[in-house]
Protein backbone atom coordinates (compact mmCIF):
# COMPACT_ATOMS: atom_id res chain seq x y z
CA UNK A 1 0.00 0.00 0.00
CA UNK A 2 1.27 3.48 -0.90
CA UNK A 3 0.29 6.90 0.62
CA UNK A 4 -1.15 9.79 -1.65
CA UNK A 5 0.23 13.27 -0.17
CA UNK A 6 -2.26 16.11 -1.27
CA UNK A 7 -2.86 19.66 -0.13
CA UNK A 8 -0.85 18.46 3.05
CA UNK A 9 -3.07 15.45 4.05
CA UNK A 10 -2.09 11.96 3.56
CA UNK A 11 -4.26 9.24 2.21
CA UNK A 12 -3.71 5.23 1.68
CA UNK A 13 -4.43 4.22 -1.75
CA UNK A 14 -4.81 0.30 -1.67
CA UNK A 15 -3.20 -2.12 -4.03
CA UNK A 16 -4.31 -1.58 -7.95
CA UNK A 17 -6.25 1.45 -6.75
CA UNK A 18 -5.80 4.49 -8.83
CA UNK A 19 -5.31 7.48 -7.01
CA UNK A 20 -8.62 9.18 -8.61
CA UNK A 21 -10.15 6.29 -6.96
CA UNK A 22 -8.85 6.79 -3.50
CA UNK A 23 -8.98 10.38 -3.02
CA UNK A 24 -12.48 10.16 -4.45
CA UNK A 25 -13.27 7.45 -1.67
CA UNK A 26 -11.16 9.39 0.63
CA UNK A 27 -13.68 12.07 0.20
CA UNK A 28 -11.08 14.46 -1.68
CA UNK A 29 -13.20 16.63 -4.79
CA UNK A 30 -10.90 16.34 -7.60
CA UNK A 31 -11.86 17.24 -10.68
CA UNK A 32 -12.43 13.77 -13.49
CA UNK A 33 -15.19 12.99 -15.89
CA UNK A 34 -14.48 10.00 -17.97
CA UNK A 35 -12.44 7.54 -16.06
CA UNK A 36 -11.26 5.75 -19.12
CA UNK A 37 -7.80 7.47 -19.78
CA UNK A 38 -9.63 9.80 -22.55
CA UNK A 39 -10.97 13.21 -21.30
CA UNK A 40 -7.59 13.96 -19.46
CA UNK A 41 -10.18 16.24 -16.74
CA UNK A 42 -8.83 14.03 -14.24
CA UNK A 43 -4.55 15.41 -14.84
CA UNK A 44 -2.79 16.34 -11.36
CA UNK A 45 0.80 16.54 -10.77
CA UNK A 46 3.51 14.99 -8.83
CA UNK A 47 6.36 16.67 -6.86
CA UNK A 48 7.40 13.10 -6.05
CA UNK A 49 6.65 10.03 -7.06
CA UNK A 50 6.79 9.19 -10.19
CA UNK A 51 3.22 8.03 -12.01
CA UNK A 52 3.65 4.76 -13.92
CA UNK A 53 3.72 4.86 -17.74
CA UNK A 54 0.48 4.24 -18.46
CA UNK A 55 -0.53 7.52 -16.44
CA UNK A 56 1.69 9.53 -18.49
CA UNK A 57 1.37 7.75 -22.15
CA UNK A 58 -1.34 10.41 -23.39
CA UNK A 59 0.01 13.07 -21.82
CA UNK A 60 2.06 15.71 -23.83
CA UNK A 61 5.62 15.78 -23.37
CA UNK A 62 5.94 19.44 -22.17
CA UNK A 63 3.24 18.21 -19.28
CA UNK A 64 4.95 15.20 -18.49
CA UNK A 65 7.62 16.82 -17.89
CA UNK A 66 6.55 18.78 -15.11
CA UNK A 67 5.05 15.69 -13.30
CA UNK A 68 1.53 15.73 -14.89
CA UNK A 69 -0.06 12.13 -15.07
CA UNK A 70 -3.93 11.13 -15.63
CA UNK A 71 -5.52 10.13 -11.61
CA UNK A 72 -7.79 7.82 -13.06
CA UNK A 73 -4.75 5.64 -14.73
CA UNK A 74 -2.58 5.52 -11.98
CA UNK A 75 -1.91 2.88 -9.85
CA UNK A 76 0.90 4.00 -7.67
CA UNK A 77 4.16 1.80 -7.21
CA UNK A 78 5.34 4.53 -5.04
CA UNK A 79 4.17 7.18 -2.40
CA UNK A 80 3.47 10.55 -4.18
CA UNK A 81 2.73 14.03 -3.60
CA UNK A 82 0.48 15.26 -5.68
CA UNK A 83 -1.04 18.61 -6.66
CA UNK A 84 -4.19 20.12 -8.87
CA UNK A 85 -2.82 21.38 -12.09
CA UNK A 86 -1.66 25.11 -12.62
CA UNK A 87 -4.07 26.79 -14.01
CA UNK A 88 -1.69 28.54 -16.60
CA UNK A 89 -0.21 25.62 -17.45
CA UNK A 90 -3.97 23.64 -18.77
CA UNK A 91 -6.34 26.23 -19.50
CA UNK A 92 -6.92 29.01 -21.64
CA UNK A 93 -9.58 31.25 -22.07
CA UNK A 94 -12.40 31.46 -24.95
CA UNK A 95 -15.05 33.48 -25.70
CA UNK A 96 -18.62 32.37 -27.00
CA UNK A 97 -19.54 34.27 -30.12
CA UNK A 98 -22.50 32.00 -31.34
CA UNK A 99 -24.59 29.68 -30.03
CA UNK A 100 -27.63 28.69 -32.48
CA UNK A 101 -29.58 25.33 -31.82
CA UNK A 102 -28.88 22.88 -34.85
CA UNK A 103 -31.82 20.40 -33.90
CA UNK A 104 -34.30 20.85 -30.71
CA UNK A 105 -31.31 19.09 -28.58
CA UNK A 106 -28.26 19.94 -30.40
CA UNK A 107 -26.50 23.20 -30.28
CA UNK A 108 -23.61 24.75 -32.19
CA UNK A 109 -21.19 26.75 -30.29
CA UNK A 110 -18.60 28.72 -32.07
CA UNK A 111 -15.83 29.81 -29.55
CA UNK A 112 -12.73 32.15 -29.52
CA UNK A 113 -10.06 31.14 -27.83
CA UNK A 114 -8.02 33.90 -26.03
CA UNK A 115 -4.66 32.45 -27.54
CA UNK A 116 -4.49 30.45 -30.65
CA UNK A 117 -5.05 26.72 -30.44
CA UNK A 118 -3.11 24.40 -32.45
CA UNK A 119 -4.88 21.45 -33.06
CA UNK A 120 -5.99 18.65 -35.76
CA UNK A 121 -9.49 18.82 -36.69
CA UNK A 122 -11.32 16.09 -35.09
CA UNK A 123 -9.33 16.39 -31.46
CA UNK A 124 -11.14 17.38 -28.52
CA UNK A 125 -11.15 19.84 -25.80
CA UNK A 126 -12.30 20.49 -22.30
CA UNK A 127 -14.61 23.02 -21.49
CA UNK A 128 -14.47 24.34 -17.60
CA UNK A 129 -17.02 26.12 -16.37
CA UNK A 130 -16.25 28.55 -13.63
CA UNK A 131 -17.24 26.08 -10.83
CA UNK A 132 -14.94 23.56 -11.77
CA UNK A 133 -17.18 21.23 -13.82
CA UNK A 134 -15.33 19.84 -17.15
CA UNK A 135 -16.67 18.07 -20.36
CA UNK A 136 -15.01 17.00 -23.37
CA UNK A 137 -16.21 18.10 -26.97
CA UNK A 138 -15.35 17.52 -30.03
CA UNK A 139 -14.19 19.84 -32.44
CA UNK A 140 -15.85 20.14 -36.23
CA UNK A 141 -13.95 23.03 -37.36
CA UNK A 142 -10.83 22.99 -39.48
CA UNK A 143 -7.73 24.90 -38.66
CA UNK A 144 -6.75 27.32 -41.51
CA UNK A 145 -10.44 27.34 -42.81
CA UNK A 146 -11.98 28.29 -39.35
CA UNK A 147 -10.89 31.13 -38.08
CA UNK A 148 -12.76 29.69 -34.67
CA UNK A 149 -13.81 26.60 -32.90
CA UNK A 150 -17.27 24.85 -33.37
CA UNK A 151 -18.17 22.37 -31.17
CA UNK A 152 -21.44 20.88 -31.07
CA UNK A 153 -23.28 19.74 -27.67
CA UNK A 154 -26.19 17.32 -27.73
CA UNK A 155 -28.33 18.13 -24.79
CA UNK A 156 -28.02 14.92 -22.45
CA UNK A 157 -31.06 14.18 -19.89
CA UNK A 158 -29.67 15.40 -16.45
CA UNK A 159 -26.56 16.59 -18.31
CA UNK A 160 -24.96 19.31 -15.96
CA UNK A 161 -22.97 20.68 -18.38
CA UNK A 162 -25.17 20.43 -21.31
CA UNK A 163 -28.48 22.11 -19.42
CA UNK A 164 -26.50 24.92 -18.03
CA UNK A 165 -24.46 25.57 -21.95
CA UNK A 166 -28.25 25.40 -23.18
CA UNK A 167 -29.88 27.46 -20.78
CA UNK A 168 -27.75 29.99 -19.75
CA UNK A 169 -24.31 30.02 -21.74
CA UNK A 170 -24.63 33.15 -24.24
CA UNK A 171 -22.61 35.55 -26.31
CA UNK A 172 -20.31 37.14 -24.97
CA UNK A 173 -19.52 34.80 -21.90
CA UNK A 174 -15.95 33.29 -20.91
CA UNK A 175 -15.05 29.81 -20.54
CA UNK A 176 -11.87 28.13 -19.72
CA UNK A 177 -10.88 25.69 -22.42
CA UNK A 178 -8.57 23.00 -22.12
CA UNK A 179 -6.73 20.71 -25.24
CA UNK A 180 -6.22 19.53 -27.87
CA UNK A 181 -6.76 16.49 -27.13
CA UNK A 182 -7.13 12.83 -28.86
CA UNK A 183 -5.65 11.05 -31.31
CA UNK A 184 -8.65 10.44 -34.27
CA UNK A 185 -7.67 12.95 -36.65
CA UNK A 186 -6.73 12.85 -40.25
CA UNK A 187 -3.09 13.00 -41.35
CA UNK A 188 -1.95 13.87 -44.97
CA UNK A 189 -0.41 10.79 -46.66
CA UNK A 190 -1.73 8.38 -48.64
CA UNK A 191 -3.72 10.46 -50.68
CA UNK A 192 -5.84 7.87 -52.72
CA UNK A 193 -6.73 6.11 -49.79
CA UNK A 194 -10.60 5.55 -49.42
CA UNK A 195 -11.68 6.85 -46.16
CA UNK A 196 -14.63 5.66 -44.47
CA UNK A 197 -16.10 7.91 -41.84
CA UNK A 198 -18.90 6.58 -39.14
CA UNK A 199 -20.46 8.58 -36.74
CA UNK A 200 -23.56 8.81 -34.62
CA UNK A 201 -25.33 11.76 -32.57
CA UNK A 202 -22.77 14.32 -32.13
CA UNK A 203 -19.91 12.11 -33.43
CA UNK A 204 -20.81 13.77 -36.70
CA UNK A 205 -18.94 16.93 -35.18
CA UNK A 206 -15.43 15.37 -35.27
CA UNK A 207 -16.46 13.34 -38.52
CA UNK A 208 -17.39 16.86 -40.52
CA UNK A 209 -13.51 17.68 -39.19
CA UNK A 210 -11.83 15.31 -40.83
CA UNK A 211 -13.88 15.11 -44.08
CA UNK A 212 -13.49 18.80 -44.57
CA UNK A 213 -9.48 18.77 -43.27
CA UNK A 214 -8.94 15.77 -45.83
CA UNK A 215 -10.88 17.58 -48.65
CA UNK A 216 -9.13 20.79 -48.32
CA UNK A 217 -5.97 18.77 -47.86
CA UNK A 218 -6.16 17.45 -51.79
CA UNK A 219 -7.24 13.96 -50.22
CA UNK A 220 -8.13 12.05 -53.80
CA UNK A 221 -9.48 9.08 -52.67
CA UNK A 222 -13.17 8.20 -51.68
CA UNK A 223 -14.43 9.74 -48.72
CA UNK A 224 -17.62 8.22 -47.38
CA UNK A 225 -19.63 9.71 -44.34
CA UNK A 226 -22.11 7.69 -42.39
CA UNK A 227 -24.42 9.97 -40.06
CA UNK A 228 -26.70 7.83 -37.91
CA UNK A 229 -29.45 8.63 -35.62
CA UNK A 230 -32.44 6.98 -34.25
CA UNK A 231 -35.11 9.51 -35.83
CA UNK A 232 -34.88 12.10 -38.12
CA UNK A 233 -34.89 14.78 -35.92
CA UNK A 234 -31.44 14.04 -34.95
CA UNK A 235 -29.93 14.46 -38.35
CA UNK A 236 -28.52 17.78 -38.70
CA UNK A 237 -26.36 19.54 -41.02
CA UNK A 238 -27.87 17.76 -43.44
CA UNK A 239 -27.75 20.50 -46.19
CA UNK A 240 -24.43 21.61 -45.59
CA UNK A 241 -22.65 17.75 -45.94
CA UNK A 242 -25.33 18.01 -49.05
CA UNK A 243 -23.60 20.62 -50.38
CA UNK A 244 -19.84 19.41 -49.77
CA UNK A 245 -20.85 16.62 -51.34
CA UNK A 246 -21.65 18.41 -54.55
CA UNK A 247 -18.84 20.89 -54.49
CA UNK A 248 -16.43 17.84 -54.05
CA UNK A 249 -16.82 14.77 -56.69
CA UNK A 250 -14.82 12.35 -54.32
CA UNK A 251 -17.07 13.09 -51.33
CA UNK A 252 -20.10 11.24 -50.49
CA UNK A 253 -22.80 11.71 -47.59
CA UNK A 254 -24.98 9.07 -46.29
CA UNK A 255 -27.76 10.10 -43.29
CA UNK A 256 -29.39 6.92 -41.81
CA UNK A 257 -32.15 6.58 -39.43
CA UNK A 258 -31.86 3.49 -37.28
CA UNK A 259 -35.68 3.80 -36.10
CA UNK A 260 -37.54 5.14 -38.60
CA UNK A 261 -38.29 4.08 -42.11
CA UNK A 262 -35.76 5.91 -44.61
CA UNK A 263 -37.15 8.36 -47.47
CA UNK A 264 -35.67 9.84 -50.15
CA UNK A 265 -32.03 10.46 -49.25
CA UNK A 266 -31.99 9.00 -45.90
CA UNK A 267 -31.59 5.26 -45.14
CA UNK A 268 -33.42 3.06 -42.96
CA UNK A 269 -30.94 1.08 -40.54
CA UNK A 270 -27.73 1.46 -38.54
CA UNK A 271 -24.84 4.07 -39.82
CA UNK A 272 -22.22 1.26 -39.17
CA UNK A 273 -24.74 -1.78 -40.18
CA UNK A 274 -25.03 0.19 -44.01
CA UNK A 275 -21.63 1.39 -44.12
CA UNK A 276 -20.20 -2.35 -43.71
CA UNK A 277 -22.73 -3.43 -45.84
CA UNK A 278 -22.23 -0.76 -48.56
CA UNK A 279 -18.35 -1.55 -48.23
CA UNK A 280 -17.96 -5.63 -47.42
CA UNK A 281 -14.11 -4.78 -48.26
CA UNK A 282 -11.89 -2.86 -46.68
CA UNK A 283 -8.35 -3.94 -47.15
CA UNK A 284 -6.62 -0.66 -47.78
CA UNK A 285 -9.04 1.47 -46.23
CA UNK A 286 -8.46 4.24 -43.41
CA UNK A 287 -11.33 4.34 -41.08
CA UNK A 288 -12.97 6.90 -38.41
CA UNK A 289 -15.65 6.23 -35.96
CA UNK A 290 -17.17 8.30 -33.53
CA UNK A 291 -19.99 8.46 -31.03
CA UNK A 292 -21.48 5.80 -28.76
CA UNK A 293 -18.90 3.65 -26.83
CA UNK A 294 -20.70 0.38 -27.73
CA UNK A 295 -21.35 1.01 -31.83
CA UNK A 296 -17.57 2.63 -31.64
CA UNK A 297 -16.30 -0.77 -29.91
CA UNK A 298 -18.69 -2.95 -32.22
CA UNK A 299 -17.21 -1.19 -35.57
CA UNK A 300 -14.04 -1.14 -35.00
CA UNK A 301 -14.12 -4.99 -34.44
CA UNK A 302 -16.56 -5.41 -37.94
CA UNK A 303 -13.80 -2.58 -39.32
CA UNK A 304 -11.13 -5.13 -39.28
CA UNK A 305 -12.50 -8.20 -39.84
CA UNK A 306 -13.40 -6.69 -42.83
CA UNK A 307 -10.10 -6.11 -43.72
CA UNK A 308 -8.90 -2.48 -42.78
CA UNK A 309 -5.47 -2.96 -40.60
CA UNK A 310 -6.06 -1.86 -36.81
CA UNK A 311 -3.44 1.01 -37.37
CA UNK A 312 -5.71 2.30 -39.74
CA UNK A 313 -8.81 2.85 -37.68
CA UNK A 314 -8.91 5.74 -35.87
CA UNK A 315 -11.74 5.70 -32.64
CA UNK A 316 -13.28 8.67 -30.29
CA UNK A 317 -15.83 6.39 -28.21
CA UNK A 318 -17.73 9.40 -26.46
CA UNK A 319 -17.80 8.10 -22.93
CA UNK A 320 -20.79 9.67 -20.94
CA UNK A 321 -19.98 11.74 -18.05
CA UNK A 322 -20.87 11.28 -15.02
CA UNK A 323 -22.31 7.96 -14.80
CA UNK A 324 -24.17 8.64 -11.37
CA UNK A 325 -26.46 10.74 -13.00
CA UNK A 326 -27.55 8.33 -15.89
CA UNK A 327 -31.66 7.79 -15.14
CA UNK A 328 -32.11 4.54 -13.52
CA UNK A 329 -34.78 2.81 -15.98
CA UNK B 1 19.78 -23.70 -39.22
CA UNK B 2 17.36 -21.27 -40.42
CA UNK B 3 13.99 -20.47 -38.49
CA UNK B 4 10.72 -20.87 -39.88
CA UNK B 5 10.65 -17.06 -38.73
CA UNK B 6 13.20 -16.35 -40.97
CA UNK B 7 12.14 -18.75 -43.88
CA UNK B 8 8.57 -17.08 -43.77
CA UNK B 9 10.61 -13.85 -44.32
CA UNK B 10 10.52 -12.09 -40.57
CA UNK B 11 8.39 -9.73 -38.66
CA UNK B 12 6.82 -8.71 -42.21
CA UNK B 13 5.63 -12.62 -42.79
CA UNK B 14 4.49 -12.09 -39.06
CA UNK B 15 2.73 -9.06 -39.53
CA UNK B 16 0.51 -10.67 -42.27
CA UNK B 17 0.00 -13.71 -40.61
CA UNK B 18 -1.13 -12.09 -37.44
CA UNK B 19 -4.13 -10.35 -39.30
CA UNK B 20 -5.20 -13.86 -41.09
CA UNK B 21 -5.14 -15.31 -37.86
CA UNK B 22 -6.65 -13.06 -35.43
CA UNK B 23 -9.01 -12.53 -38.04
CA UNK B 24 -10.31 -16.04 -38.13
CA UNK B 25 -10.51 -16.54 -34.17
CA UNK B 26 -12.57 -13.04 -33.61
CA UNK B 27 -14.94 -14.82 -36.05
CA UNK B 28 -14.83 -18.41 -34.77
CA UNK B 29 -18.73 -17.81 -32.76
CA UNK B 30 -17.45 -20.98 -30.46
CA UNK B 31 -14.29 -18.96 -29.32
CA UNK B 32 -14.73 -14.90 -29.38
CA UNK B 33 -16.96 -14.70 -26.38
CA UNK B 34 -13.14 -14.64 -24.74
CA UNK B 35 -12.40 -11.40 -26.81
CA UNK B 36 -16.03 -9.51 -26.21
CA UNK B 37 -13.86 -6.80 -24.00
CA UNK B 38 -10.14 -6.99 -24.71
CA UNK B 39 -8.17 -3.92 -26.29
CA UNK B 40 -7.63 -5.31 -30.15
CA UNK B 41 -4.47 -3.90 -30.52
CA UNK B 42 -2.70 -4.47 -27.53
CA UNK B 43 -4.58 -8.25 -28.39
CA UNK B 44 -3.28 -8.38 -31.47
CA UNK B 45 0.35 -7.65 -29.94
CA UNK B 46 -0.07 -10.35 -27.86
CA UNK B 47 -0.73 -12.66 -30.77
CA UNK B 48 2.57 -11.42 -33.02
CA UNK B 49 4.59 -12.24 -30.14
CA UNK B 50 2.55 -15.60 -29.60
CA UNK B 51 3.04 -16.29 -33.67
CA UNK B 52 6.53 -14.56 -33.53
CA UNK B 53 7.37 -17.80 -30.79
CA UNK B 54 5.62 -20.57 -32.53
CA UNK B 55 7.81 -19.60 -35.93
CA UNK B 56 11.05 -19.46 -33.65
CA UNK B 57 11.48 -15.92 -34.16
CA UNK B 58 13.41 -14.02 -31.09
CA UNK B 59 10.64 -13.54 -28.46
CA UNK B 60 10.43 -13.11 -24.80
CA UNK B 61 7.21 -15.47 -24.24
CA UNK B 62 7.66 -18.05 -21.20
CA UNK B 63 5.12 -19.88 -20.01
CA UNK B 64 4.47 -17.80 -16.97
CA UNK B 65 2.81 -15.53 -19.15
CA UNK B 66 1.05 -17.63 -20.39
CA UNK B 67 -0.34 -19.30 -17.22
CA UNK B 68 -0.95 -15.78 -15.72
CA UNK B 69 -2.20 -14.53 -18.68
CA UNK B 70 -4.94 -17.11 -19.67
CA UNK B 71 -5.67 -17.64 -15.87
CA UNK B 72 -9.15 -15.32 -15.84
CA UNK B 73 -10.23 -17.13 -19.27
CA UNK B 74 -10.02 -20.85 -17.81
CA UNK B 75 -11.79 -19.70 -14.71
CA UNK B 76 -14.58 -18.43 -17.52
CA UNK B 77 -14.39 -21.82 -19.06
CA UNK B 78 -11.86 -22.15 -21.05
CA UNK B 79 -11.14 -25.97 -21.88
CA UNK B 80 -9.70 -27.90 -24.25
CA UNK B 81 -12.20 -27.93 -26.85
CA UNK B 82 -11.55 -24.22 -27.32
CA UNK B 83 -7.56 -24.68 -27.37
CA UNK B 84 -8.03 -27.01 -30.05
CA UNK B 85 -10.16 -24.41 -32.22
CA UNK B 86 -7.81 -21.84 -31.62
CA UNK B 87 -5.06 -24.57 -33.23
CA UNK B 88 -7.11 -25.38 -36.33
CA UNK B 89 -6.97 -21.77 -36.88
CA UNK B 90 -3.76 -21.52 -36.53
CA UNK B 91 -2.58 -24.33 -38.67
CA UNK B 92 -5.37 -23.14 -41.35
CA UNK B 93 -3.67 -19.79 -41.54
CA UNK B 94 -0.41 -21.50 -42.03
CA UNK B 95 -1.79 -23.26 -44.93
CA UNK B 96 -3.13 -20.26 -46.01
CA UNK B 97 0.10 -18.84 -46.28
CA UNK B 98 1.91 -21.69 -48.25
CA UNK B 99 3.93 -23.25 -45.57
CA UNK B 100 5.09 -26.95 -45.77
CA UNK B 101 3.46 -29.88 -44.08
CA UNK B 102 6.60 -30.63 -42.40
CA UNK B 103 6.74 -27.23 -40.79
CA UNK B 104 3.09 -26.68 -39.91
CA UNK B 105 3.59 -29.92 -38.19
CA UNK B 106 6.87 -28.38 -36.67
CA UNK B 107 4.84 -24.74 -35.38
CA UNK B 108 2.14 -27.24 -34.20
CA UNK B 109 4.28 -29.14 -32.07
CA UNK B 110 5.33 -25.91 -30.59
CA UNK B 111 2.18 -24.83 -30.09
CA UNK B 112 0.79 -27.67 -28.46
CA UNK B 113 3.47 -27.53 -26.10
CA UNK B 114 1.84 -24.75 -24.66
CA UNK B 115 -1.25 -26.50 -23.91
CA UNK B 116 -0.94 -27.07 -20.33
CA UNK B 117 0.29 -23.57 -19.13
CA UNK B 118 -2.83 -22.01 -21.33
CA UNK B 119 -4.96 -24.01 -19.84
CA UNK B 120 -3.91 -23.83 -15.95
CA UNK B 121 -2.25 -28.04 -15.79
Amino acid sequence: MFKICFEGIVYPCERSETVLHALRRQGVEVPFSCQHGICQTCMLRSLQGKAPAAARKEIKDTLCEQGYFLACQCVPEEDMVVLLPREADLYGRAVVLEKHFLTPHICRLVLKSATPLYYHAGQFVNLHRDDGLARSYSLASVPHRDKHLELHVKRMKNGLMSNWIYSELKPGDAIDLEGPNGNCYYLPGREVQSLLLIGTGTGLAPLVGIARDALYSGHGGEIHLYHGSHSRDGLYLMDTLRDLAKEFSNFHYMPCVSGERGEEGIRAGRADDTAFSDFPNLAGWRVFLCGSPPMVASAKRKAYLQGARLADIYADPFEVSDRRLKPRD
Amino acid sequence: MTSLFDKLGGEAAIDAAVDLFYRKVLSDDSINHFFETTDMERQRAKQKAFLTMVFGGPNHYTGKDLRAAHAPLVAKGLNDAHFDAVARHLRATLEELGVTADQINEVMALAGSTRDDVLSR
